[in-house]
């Protein structure tokens, strides 16, 4: 046998043994995973990785390649952890073991690339971001993209950047940002809220983002997109990359705070998870540990947040056949799927026809269709089968990841189904009353 | 692997015939391929995933010549060790032989593979007003082929009946590879009903590779009852008030305080946190039929002395409901790292006694003891808590569960409801038959298996090519 009694996990941020203990291995979870359903070996399953992690801590084995490449093959989608009996925290576990792995340096090339170029390197960065995003719009509306994606160039790359290349949606042709400026409720106010603006979503979703607030102020709500925030840390945390995961959420944390609003509102299902666990991130940092849990008590999805309100439905038609595909983290990770269902069935018009497996992942995944461009090619695949099964002209979801995955997709496939936001189609909503 | 070239040798045969792809190998790999849903663990030379019937006969043939013991693994959700593989043995797994191969309406059957999840065959029918009956708590992962080895059971076993009452036919590899048939589409078999002798045999007879299920239409009404109750004493007395009204619920399930305990730790289920015990009653069957025994079940709860009952009709509600109940050994996880769980059964008029019996148990090995079962059929299912890392806890959570099963059978019940003897109650199987008996078990066995080389050492107490774990001595036996 070659397992070595390696030095299994070391300093704090760890899986915790009350965490691991926790999983009684029922195998509950096999069937809701996207890897194992895909690959059917255990390996690859919610309960298989936990038993790896249960067996480095135990000094069993090291932390190998092999054992890492399983970790790394998990998409961190949390399905496991909303369908498990016994309640085992998933997303917090493969986080610090992942950050193990980090630490000791045991990640593959392609995460640690990725994670030094877009972890570090972008994502906290609002103003690297906005001029790389300027320079890709330039590429791709001069025409130089029309000309690489012709040309033989991209066979030059490896897999993971040439997908990647595909993966990227036309950039907003204005982007957003936030301003410190407070857009004013219409009607009576009933709240002020916070809007994250985020990484990606303003650069390549910007009109997204400008329905949120038009959603917001319309419901009256006041709504500031506060200066000198950022990008949530999500996919630093995902990756194991804690430390850098804490510093942004103190960011977050100081401007929301400060702004003195009475909820933080994301159109980001990621950022919104993440955000809500923001008190577990930070629970031992004497200064922000208080100010993370009242952090993370703030903040809703939208979609949460306008079904609480309660949103006003709107009056004008929109004759649309839309099928929703439930965001990882908001189905799994936030437990929220009623919220944009109601949204879109308060829509005149809408017909909302439910895709098979709806809460299974995308394949998105944050970098993962980068770092692991085949598995969530497959696991894509059956998700536009579904959604094809279902005959809908829009495909609405509530993540930036999963309509970057799904547009990517779907545009490989020649469909000509659109796709959203549920608060795009809301606001498209409000606006034929016009 | 002392003779790691001959081991390797076989793995190259197995990768040829199945793809390297679908062989696993690596010892790191095979880590997690080592337990399933019970305690017992024991990691496989290999596991081989074939696609067809074809491949199982090759690996089995294969696997034969070279003397290697095999087991088959569906999603390894079992309760006694049966997916567990024998020393040097490999396992067969049917991960990639999942496909509902077809849906017969007219004859209310369907042809499946045995990698296919209970709930997936279950949803699939109901798109066409049908449904598979038998629904083993975990039916959410846990696989027909699984099932079959198992005769699993389930809630709604009461009344529709175990796995063996909903397989028609299988198409089955013996030991040696060869293919044949057992069972048929009609009702009845010429012959021996060797159909009926397979299903349950814990994969010692051979490895199932297509199945065919009846599947029954779906009710026209479903009504949930969530009866209340201030202690298990009184729930015991509302189930014997049901009985003796003639009424054989759908499904009739018991969950005690500690149980309720655990599972709304993880989940809201709708049982009130203070309650001492909750029956849970679904009728079934025409509207006209379930309202009059509706008024007769809500009058036994309150005969039994229930606090409160409540009717679920909504779908939406007696899915909650069911939740807590399905969930509920996983949500023992939330109040201890290990549980043992027993399937001992009793005869319905011995609940109350067998319970306050179990409940002096749990007082004298100072153990957690939380009982969520199938009241109909009395098949109870005991859990005991503990923490493995505590030493000797192991040991006492084994040494209760022994003197849990003794009470049952001499109480007049037996050693297992649905989770199969397998490693977990081999030791027990004296209890409850003599050695002639367990001898006229062998034989039938070796009409299947001469050579013994399906999952080898389960079963019987004198499992010589399983050696029972050092902890394994029948611990409670003879206490």
């Amino acid at each position: 046998m070659s397992l070595n009694a390696g030095s299994g996990f070391t300093g704090v941020d760890a899986p915790s043994p009350a965490d691991l203990s926790r999983c009684v291995h029922c195998g509950l979870c096999l069937s809701a995973c996207p890897t194992y359903t895909t690959l059917g070996v255990e390996t690859e399953s919610p309960r298989g990785r936990i038993a790896l992690m249960k067996a480095v801590q135990d000094g069993r084995v090291g932390i190998t390649p092999r054992v890492v490449g399983h970790w790394e093959m998990c998409l961190q989608c949390r399905a496991c952890e909303a369908v498990c009996p016994s309640g085992v925290p998933y997303g917090r576990m493969m986080a610090a073991t992942r950050a193990q792995v980090r630490t000791q340096g045991r990640q593959s090339a392609m995460v640690k690339g990725a994670g030094r170029l877009l972890l570090r390197g972008a994502l906290p960065h609002p103003r690297r971001l906005r001029l790389g995003a300027g320079l890709l719009r330039l590429y791709q509306r001069c025409g130089v993209q029309w000309l690489v994606r012709s040309s033989r160039v991209l066979r030059l790359l490896p897999g993971g950047l040439a997908q990647l290349e595909a993966a990227l949606p036309a950039l907003s042709r204005s982007f957003f940002g936030p301003s410190g400026e407070t857009h004013r409720a219409l009607g009576e106010k009933r709240l002020t809220v916070g809007l994250l603006s985020g990484c990606v979503m303003p650069l390549m979703q910007a009109d997204t983002m400008r329905a949120s607030v038009r959603v917001l102020i319309l419901n009256g709500c006041d709504v500031v997109v506060p200066l000198g925030q950022g990008c949530c840390g999500a996919l630093n945390q995902h990756s194991g990359d804690l430390e850098y995961a804490r510093r942004m959420a103190r960011r977050n944390i100081d401007v929301f705070l400060a702004a003195g609003v009475e909820r933080i509102v994301t159109a980001s299902a990621g950022c919104g998870a993440s955000m809500k666990e923001y008190h577990e991130l930070l629970q031992d940092d004497a200064e922000y540990a208080e100010k993370a849990r009242r952090f993370s008590e703030l903040t809703m999805d939208i979609t949460e947040l306008l079904v609480s309100l309660p949103f006003a439905a709107p009056t004008a038609r929109l004759e649309r056949r839309v099928t929703y595909q439930d965001p990882c983290h908001l189905a799994h990770a936030q437990r929220i799927t009623a919220p944009p269902r109601a949204i879109l069935q308060a829509i005149p018009g809408v017909e909302l026809v439910e895709m098979e497996q709806a809460s299974m992942c995308c394949g998105g995944a944050g970098i993962y269709s980068a770092v692991q461009p085949e598995l969530s090619g497959q696991i894509l695949e059956r998700k536009l089968g579904f959604i094809a099964e279902t005959g809908a002209e829009v495909v609405a979801t509530a993540n930036p990841g999963c309509m970057m995955q799904l547009e990517q997709g779907l545009r490989r496939k020649g469909s000509t189904a659109r796709v959203c936001h549920v608060v795009d189609l809301l606001d498209e909503g409000y606006r034929g009353e016009e | 692997m002392d003779q790691p070239s001959l081991a390797g040798r076989f793995l190259d045969e197995l990768r040829a015939i199945v793809g390297a792809r679908h062989v696993v190998s690596h010892p790191e790999d095979l880590l997690v391929y080592e337990y399933d849903g019970s305690i017992d663990r024991r990691a496989p030379l290999a596991v081989i995933l074939p696609a067809s019937t074809q491949e199982v006969s090759r690996v089995l043939a294969l696997a034969y010549r070279e003397g290697v013991p095999v087991s088959g693994r569906g999603a390894g959700t079992g309760l006694s060790g049966g997916a567990i593989a024998a020393p040097g043995g490999i396992q067969i797994g049917f991960a990639r032989m999942n496909r509902i191969l077809e849906v017969d309406t007219v004859n209310r059957t369907a042809t499946v593979e045995p990698g296919v999840v209970n709930l997936d065959l279950d949803m699939h029918a109901h798109k066409f007003g049908l449904r598979y009956a038998p629904d083993p708590s975990s039916q959410r992962a846990c696989t027909l082929g699984g099932n079959i080895a198992e005769n699993a059971g389930g809630p709604h076993c009461l009344a529709y009946g175990a796995t063996t009452n909903h397989v028609l036919g299988l198409e089955v590899v013996l030991e040696d590879g060869a293919v044949v048939s057992l069972g048929s589409l009609a009702r009845e078999t010429p012959g021996y009903d060797l159909r009926g002798v397979f299903v349950g045999s814990e994969g010692t007879f051979g490895v199932t590779t297509r199945i065919v299920v009846r599947l029954l239409p779906l009710p026209e009404t479903v009504k949930t009852f969530l009866g209340i109750f201030p202690d298990l004493d009184s729930a015991c007395t509302a189930v014997s008030a049901i009985i003796g009204y003639g009424i054989i619920p759908a499904a009739l399930e018991m969950i005690d305080a500690l149980s309720i305990r655990a599972v709304q730790n993880v989940m809201d289920a709708g049982y009130p946190p203070d309650a001492g015990a909750v029956l849970l009653v679904e009728l079934e069957g025409l509207r006209e039929e379930v309202e009059d025994t509706s008024r007769e079940v809500e009058a036994a709860l309150w005969e039994g002395g229930a606090a409160q009952v409540q009717v679920a009709e909504a779908a939406e509600h007696r899915a909650k409901l069911w939740l807590g109940r399905k969930n509920a050994f996983g949500a023992f996880g939330s109040i201890a790292p290990n549980y043992f769980l027993v399937d001992g059964v009793v005869p319905r008029t011995k609940l109350t006694q067998v319970l306050r019996q179990v409940s002096e148990i749990s007082q004298r090995y100072a153990m957690p003891i939380a009982n969520v079962f199938h009241a109909g059929d009395g098949n109870l299912h005991p859990i005991m808590l503990f923490d493995e890392r505590v030493p000797g806890a192991l040991e006492k959570a084994l040494a209760a569960g022994g003197e849990i099963l003794r009470i049952c059978v001499e109480a007049g019940g037996t050693l297992t409801g649905e989770h199969g003897v397998g490693l977990e109650k081999k030791e027990y199987m004296p209890l409850v038959y003599t050695p002639e008996d367990l001898a006229a078990m062998k034989l039938a066995r070796d009409a299947f298996a001469p050579a013994n080389r399906l999952n080898p050492g389960k079963i019987f107490p004198d499992g010589q090519d399983h050696p029972p774990s050092p902890h394994r001595a029948a611990p409670g036996l003879y206490a």
